[in-house]
């Protein structure tokens, strides 16, 4: 089949950036990335600068990849990272625009790969449970209902992509958060510090410049791991509480 | 250099016991001042990382990802073995060991595989703390499954998705020490060399993948955490950033490559669809439990398939040949992987394979469906049910089990798992081979650590399921951490490095003028290209099955494509730039070294043991042919670079606990 692209090209975070038009050659068996790495392939046999996309396991689960494509984070499927999007939901002369995700707290690097740091620094804020390595109780010691602990996998299952961000208008990170509060704060080990957990991550979430949840849920629709909305419910009701509860303020 | 294992003495039970109690120990005062490089963010480096830090000790960490959180220890799926006998099914450290060692075919060393069934039972406790969510059953208890090559449930799980979980806690217990300031992480920087001073390990070279500058790093020691090298195959289930880098810089740099050749090919991937294939994907081991393994008896048969004149529906239960089966009547389906792997290479070889690149073997589901279903009829008191409605029944049993994965599968092929046969081909997926090390966990590098995949210490020949994910933490958690004191309690005294001294000024230029060379080539073919051509020839010679001669002329084909590679290769760009092309042309130039070295390992092997399976090795049945008179050694390579031959230097291995036996499965 015979694609025309529409990529986002941009030297580095300063330059403007600019749309660039290829045609490709592209097989129904081929991956989106695979897709990509032909025309790269193309561009590199002509001498020209390839496109810079960001990839690694390519099989749905590390995060790295993610792409708007025409329009939607991850492309048309549900539940779909980019790297598992396949060209057979294409079909020939299908003309697909190709975007870096667009948020503030995400500026562009080059061309399709943006700056996640921020992700990062909102996890070191207090995304974690204050154990150090050495002799914890028996792994048996505390028993967790089979659905609890479910419910708490559901959350932890987030690959941390961004394209919550990307989908959202205000590009607000609340499913972000609010996935890695609920996995710590459904669980005992977790509860102890929720409180302050909470308070913290969004605390820096605010910081990186992320917007404010006004309840659109594109979030959810986009999110390659089906995270759900429930999540960020969890959150507000954890974060009002614990203004409410705790005598230090983070 | 010093080339000794530092086992403990004692007996073999107790030497960590009485080795942790009497090793040399960092007073905290002195850990403050104390500066420890860690390469690597997987499962081995964050665990490290992180309890390093806790410690106390100045931790530098080094990954080329955007973030820790994306080290590939995050896609393994099938779960993570511990000693914990929580099944009461008769599970110890010793039967950890015991198959461990056996799994692994008799090349590992005894006293660091027992010490790491030891500690397997501290992981489950540190990352349920940690908050790892592991499957867990109607009594709020953690869930145990079984994996191949053993008798006992020993393997936790958070659904397929464990090697995710455990990273995440590591990678949460890492942040946790970058935000008190312990750890300071530079992402997006990739190691490039090692830089040695009076002989020890002092540094690193790294470039930083935004800007494109090279950096010196300075620090007491330096701890390689880094993966494994399956993508010298170019197609292997590896994420597409894996590389040798790291360790091969230290290796040119004296350190020695232990067991190169030891490569795990997986039997369960899905096939190669075409030339554009970047990558492969792993389906999970599970799979086997259910899925019966066949190919059509005929050629002809196989041929239509191919064609797509037939489908597997079209061929008789009597044209059929389920050849795990007919071969292996005592494991079946469930043989090792190397033992499933060849089969299925064999049959496609004799012109039996199913997919238009004739290589491909079926993984049916179709008995188990059936038989399900009929169960579940039957408990709810269905009488007489007609096919169809046992079918029903039976693919809702399947899809509980397998849902996930039969998802991926039609998500990738296109294809309704539950209709048609799996179609699977075995895929390149893990190293055992790594940088040597000794039971401190150091290289013969003095203060050169090498944890995780990147050493060799723990599988031998061949690894099992679910074992990857426990040595990791286990080097990284639990191991390093305190036999790192070993060395650092001679380094009390030593004052902080400087990065602009001579040996680092050195070994930069060195980089840069390697870089320099590649860029300069300015020649007409893609780095992706020559990793392919690479990735072709140690596929057909050093892959699942290897030959003296073809392995002579591999050796011949590699020095050629490398001399190819620097004469014509086009890398765009600059070197001060955020520049892909360029990260891979390097990783690349590395491969070819290494690629070299495990076909000379290859050919020095004479014998066949677990993933190296030499043709003129095996037995009347085609089974694989060990020597332990002359083979029972750790093959340490010593590079001596392009113009002479390697130095091999063997670490002979002392079997006292266990006695040496021919892995049967019949």
């Amino acid at each position: 089949m015979k694609l025309t692209l529409k990529i986002w090209r941009q030297k580095s975070p300063k330059d403007k950036g600019r749309f660039e038009t290829y045609q490709v050659e592209a097989n129904p068996h081929m991956s989106f990335l695979e897709m990509l790495d032909v025309l790269n392939e193309e561009l590199i046999a002509r001498k020209e600068e390839p496109v810079t996309f960001e990839h690694d396991c390519r099989e749905g689960i590390c995060g790295t990849c993610g792409l708007v494509i025409n329009g939607q984070p991850h492309g048309p499927n549900q539940g779909t990272a980019t790297c598992q999007l396949h060209m057979r939901f294409y079909k020939d002369g299908d003309i697909i625009v190709i975007e870096p995700y667009r948020a503030s707290a995400f500026p562009v690097l080059k061309d399709l790969a943006v700056d996640r740091s921020a992700f990062d620094r909102i996890i070191q804020a207090g995304g974690f449970i204050s154990v150090n390595t050495g002799a914890p109780q028996d792994g048996n010691a505390i028993p967790i209902e089979k659905d609890q602990a479910a419910k708490s996998f559901d959350a932890a299952a987030c690959i941390g992509c961004g394209a919550c961000v990307a989908a959202c208008p205000n590009a607000s990170a609340m499913l972000f958060v609010s996935a890695k509060v609920s996995h710590l704060a459904l669980l005992p080990q977790g509860k102890v510090e929720a409180k302050r957990r909470a308070q913290a991550m969004v605390k820096q979430m605010d910081a990186e410049g992320f917007g404010m949840c006004s309840n659109i849920t594109a979030c959810e629709a986009e999110c390659p791991k089906e995270i759900s909305v429930t999540n960020i419910a969890r959150l507000n009701r954890e974060y009002l509480s614990s203004s409410i509860g705790t005598e230090t303020k983070v | 250099m010093s080339f000794d294992s530092n086992v403990p003495p004692g007996p073999l039970a107790e030497k960590w016991t009485r080795y942790r109690g009497t090793m040399n120990l960092v007073a905290p005062n002195n850990k403050r001042r104390i500066e420890i490089i860690v390469v690597g963010t997987g499962l081995a480096g964050a665990s490290a990382a992180a309890t390093l830090g806790e410690l106390g000790y100045n931790v530098k960490c080094f990954t080329f990802h955007d973030s820790p959180r994306r080290a590939h220890s995050i896609a393994a799926q099938g779960g993570i073995n511990a000693a914990k006998n929580y099944a009461n099914d008769g599970d110890s450290v010793y039967r950890l060991f015991y198959d461990t060692i056996k799994g692994g075919d008799y090349r590992s060393r005894e006293s660091n595989v027992h010490r790491l069934a030891e500690v397997s039972r501290n992981i489950i406790d540190q990352a349920v703390a940690q908050g790892v969510p592991f499957a867990r059953d109607y009594g709020g208890l953690l869930d145990n499954r079984s994996f191949g090559g053993v008798q006992v449930s020993r393997t936790f799980y958070a659904r397929g998705q464990t090697g995710q979980q455990l990273l995440l806690g590591a990678y949460q217990a890492l942040s946790r020490q970058i935000a008190e300031g312990n750890v300071q992480m530079y992402n997006r920087h990739e190691m490039l060399d090692l830089v040695l001073a009076g002989g020890k390990a002092r540094g690193i070279i790294v470039r930083n993948l935004l800007t494109g500058e090279l950096e010196r790093h300075a620090a007491h020691c330096v701890v390689l955490a880094t993966g494994g090298y399956g993508n010298v195959f170019y197609l292997s289930t590896n994420a597409m950033n894996c590389n040798v880098t790291a360790s091969w810089r230290a290796t040119r740099r004296g350190a020695y490559m232990a067991n190169p050749c030891f490569t795990q090919i997986h039997p369960t991937c899905i096939p190669q669809s075409g030339d554009y294939q970047s990558k492969l994907t792993l389906m999970s081991e599970s799979l086997r439990n259910d899925g019966r393994v066949w190919v059509p008896k005929k050629q002809d048969d196989a041929k239509a398939i191919r064609e797509g004149k037939k489908t597997a529906n079209d061929i008789a239960e009597a044209d059929r040949d389920y050849f795990l089966e007919r071969r292996y009547p005592a494991f079946g389906n469930l043989v090792p992987r190397d033992v499933a792997s060849r089969a299925a290479k064999v049959a496609c070889d004799e012109g039996l394979g199913v997919a238009p690149t004739g290589l491909a073997v079926f993984l049916d589901f179709e008995d188990a469906i059936m038989r399900y279903g009929r169960s579940k009829a039957h408990s709810t008191g269905m009488h007489n049910p007609s096919d169809a409605e046992v079918r029903k029944l039976g693919e809702k049993v399947v899809e509980e089990k397998y849902g996930n994965l039969f998802e991926m599968y039609e998500k990738i092929t296109g294809e309704d798992p539950y209709k048609l046969p799996m179609k699977i081909y075995p895929a390149v997926h893990y190293t055992m081979g790594g940088l040597w090390v000794d039971y401190n966990l150091e290289t013969n590098i003095p203060g050169l650590f090498a944890l995780g995949e990147c050493n060799f210490s723990d599988h031998g020949a061949n690894r099992l399921g679910a074992s990857a994910l426990m040595q990791g933490l286990a080097d990284g958690y639990f191991v390093l951490p305190y036999t790192i004191g070993q060395f650092l309690s001679n380094e009390i005294r030593t004052p902080k490095f400087d990065p602009n001294a001579k040996e680092f000024m050195d070994a930069e230029k060195d980089t840069r003028e390697r870089l320099e060379r590649m860029m300069n080539v300015k020649g007409n073919q893609s780095v992706e290209s020559f990793h392919r051509r690479l990735g072709k020839i140690m596929w057909d010679y050093c892959g699942m099955s290897r030959n003296a001669d073809g392995l002579k002329k591999a050796r011949k084909m590699i020095q050629e494509l490398r001399e190819e590679f620097y004469r014509d290769v086009f890398v765009p760009g600059s070197i001060n730039d955020y520049n892909p092309e360029l990260e891979k042309a390097q990783r690349v130039a590395d491969f070819f070294e290494l690629g070299e070295l495990m076909v000379v390992d290859a050919l020095n092997r004479n014998e066949s043991c677990g993933g190296h399976f030499r043709e003129e090795y095996q037995t009347e049945e085609g089974e694989a042919l060990r020597d332990d008179e002359n083979y029972a050694y750790v093959a340490a390579w010593e590079y001596k670079g392009w113009e002479e031959d390697p130095v091999l230097h063997k670490e002979e291995l002392v079997f006292e606990n266990v006695e040496l036996k021919t892995r049967s499965y019949k």
